[in-house]
């Protein structure tokens, strides 16, 4: 711990002049970025599994993570939600730094996620999912629920409604009363995005939203990142391997590969970028004539 | 939408029903000295078994945690409870039941809180198997430990002769029932809360909860204090049913005893189940006292039973017809068969 401190320490004056290699779009800029990373990385023992990943995310971007199988989206992802101590490097929440603090402080203080392997409350009702994610923002404490105080009866009240409302963004408030383990596929997955939605972030981590899903459902999911991102007013950024979802949806992609960033722009930029198509096609050999 | 919303809270209220009516049988029975001393002894022993059951459901069935030392919860709660009321009772002998038995239960709940929250700090560091060889550990420490205390009498158990009633069933009752419908209310209104479903997600998905901003420790700790608290109210209970508390009576078995309630009934959110293996699970094995030497075999054989019963998939279907709703369904459907039959007539 302490020696995450004096990494950020030593870096402290330079940790707040405006990064170099700054990727926001218009609309945001002249704003605080929600996210700043700066030389983020971890070892797991002697493998540098993420290096130097430095990035920028503006408060309403939709930013993309993209790369070959291993390497290391999801890393990053449990490195920003501090489930992963970085070895190196810092990450600067709307301007506040994140070292030290546990999963569910990181969430409170406004990253929230989904997860690559879906992972539901499955016993609980698709209500009950939600309003679990909304339990920071309910106030209630332990001795107005044993005695069901009027505190108790308002928080439940608001805490239905509010979740009706969420489920209302994927059309799913008729499965309210289903269990969440008893939904099909594309169904949990839409459902951990409303759960994550439900702590009111500032920055929503969505880890392959569209795995597993057809192409319409794909369409749709992408329309539905738009207006949760215009409803909300928040920042997204989502791992996904659907390359028409990633170009069609986000605005800034990072490229990742053996866990170094190789590219960052705008998708026509990523789509030509020679760094990238190696990465995920290999060299091309020359020929000899 | 509202139905569904009432269905979940009707689940409570027909625990709550149940106990209710459960209770008020007891008493007309005992009172009217319709019931034989054989039921007469079974009627707290039932009552303690459910407050049990039903606390240790809030730890295994609600926040998925095995505890193997629920009756080393119990016995802290007996011995602290019934050690204050004896010397309650030894420096003011007039003192009436009303009196001492809930300050009794308040402290031996208490305390076993207590032990509830400093077993359930270290246990935040294991998970499953290890917890529950932790908290076994627990329960035979205690054990131990209360054996080799001259303050609660060692080995030869706390003489609590002096703080038992007379007519003890019909005496306690009251108070019995009264302390088991409440700490009932309490657990179910406790786990059909914003607490509850924070405890239920940890159960389901611990690193997902996480994520969702829960302090997982915090609402860990919390369950074994509360569990632990009304384990020892149940042990406070027990204390006034007999002349004598032994530290052997709240060993390892004791504990798998009440698991087999816990397990039996169905773990989870609804307390339903629990009740009922509670009130089951101790008659059965002094009804089958007539059987003698076969006694611990049947009991064992039809535990096996009911357990391939509730849970295994070939008699799924039977289940379904056995539940409450197909029988409502089926009601329903015949009064609508009539009802159209006797349009048809009409026509």
């Amino acid at each position: 711990m302490s020696n995450r401190n004096t990494i950020i320490s030593a870096n402290g004056t330079e940790m707040f002049s405006p990064p170099s290699n700054v990727l926001i779009p218009t609309r945001d800029e002249g704003k605080q970025p929600v996210l700043d990373v700066r030389g983020l990385g971890i070892d797991f023992g002697g493998l540098r599994a993420v290096d130097e990943f430095t990035i920028t995310v503006g408060p309403t971007e939709i930013a993309g993570l993209i790369g070959p199988n291993g390497a290391g989206k999801t890393t990053v992802f449990n490195l920003l939600t501090n489930v992963y101590k970085p070895t190196r490097g810092a990450i600067l929440l709307d301007g506040h730094p994140t070292a030290g603090k546990t999963v569910a402080q990181v969430n409170r203080m406004g990253i929230a996620r989904t997860f690559q392997n879906i992972r539901l409350f499955d016993q609980m009702t698709v209500l009950d999912n939600v309003r679990v994610g909304m339990g920071n923002n309910i106030h209630c404490n332990f001795a107005e629920s044993f005695l069901r105080l009027p505190r108790h009866f308002k928080a439940e009240k608001r805490s239905t409604e509010r979740a009706l409302e969420l489920l209302s963004i994927f059309n799913m408030e008729s499965e309210a009363y289903t269990l969440a383990g008893n939904l099909p596929y594309g169904a949990q997955r839409r459902l951990e995005i409303i759960r994550a939605l439900a702590t009111e972030p500032k920055v929503l981590l969505l880890d392959e939203p569209a795995a597993g899903m057809n192409p319409s459902e794909t369409v749709a999911l992408m329309e539905s990142i738009r207006s949760i991102r215009d409803t909300f007013g928040i920042a997204i950024m989502l791992i996904e391997h659907d390359m028409n979802l990633v170009m069609g949806v986000c605005e800034g992609i990072a490229v990742l590969n053996f866990g170094k960033l190789i590219a960052k722009g705008t998708p026509d930029q990523i789509k030509n970028n020679e760094a990238v198509i190696e990465a995920y096609l290999g060299r091309q050999e020359k020929k000899e004539a | 939408m509202k139905n569904m919303l009432s269905k979940i809270n009707r689940k409570d209220a027909l625990t709550l029903g149940v106990l209710v009516a459960m209770f008020l049988v007891f008493f007309v029975v005992l009172s009217t000295g319709m019931a034989s001393n054989q039921l007469k002894n079974m009627i707290i022993p039932m009552s303690y078994y459910i407050l049990l059951a039903i606390s240790l459901n809030l730890m295994v069935g609600v926040l998925g945690e095995l505890s193997l030392g629920h009756a080393g919860f119990m016995s802290v709660g007996a011995y602290v409870g019934c050690y204050v009321a004896v010397t309650l009772v030894e420096k003011y002998p007039s003192m009436p039941l009303a009196a001492y038995l809930p300050i009794a239960m308040v402290i031996g709940g208490l305390a076993a809180a207590a032990f509830g929250v400093i077993i359930g700090i270290p246990a935040l560091r294991v998970k499953g198997d290890y917890l529950a060889i932790v908290t076994l550990a627990f329960g035979e420490i205690v054990r131990t430990l209360v054996q080799n205390m001259s303050v609660f009498g060692g080995a030869l158990g706390l003489d609590t002769g002096d703080i038992r009633p007379k007519n003890t069933a019909l005496t306690l009752l009251p108070f019995t029932a009264a302390v088991v419908i409440l700490s009932a209310i309490l657990i179910m209104n406790l786990v059909r809360s914003k607490h509850g479903r924070s405890i239920m997600a940890i159960r389901d998905n611990r690193i997902a909860a996480e994520a969702c901003g829960i302090n997982v420790n915090f609402y860990k700790v919390a369950v074994f204090g509360i569990s632990a608290f009304f384990a020892g109210v149940a042990g406070v209970l027990y204390g006034h049913n007999f002349t004598i508390i032994k530290p052997e009576t709240f060993g390892f078995n004791m504990s798998i005893e009440i698991l087999v309630m816990v397990v039996l009934g169905g773990m989870g959110s609804n307390m339903l189940g629990s009740v009922v293996a509670a009130v089951v699970l101790t008659v059965l094995p002094e009804i089958l006292r007539d059987f003698q030497d076969y006694r611990m075999l049947i009991y064992s054989v039809m535990l096996v039973l009911i357990m391939l019963f509730t849970s295994a998939p070939a008699f799924a279907g039977i289940r379904e017809r056995l539940s409450l709703g197909f029988i409502k369904e089926k009601l329903t459907a015949k009064k609508k068969a009539k009802k159209k039959s006797k349009e048809g007539d009409g026509a």
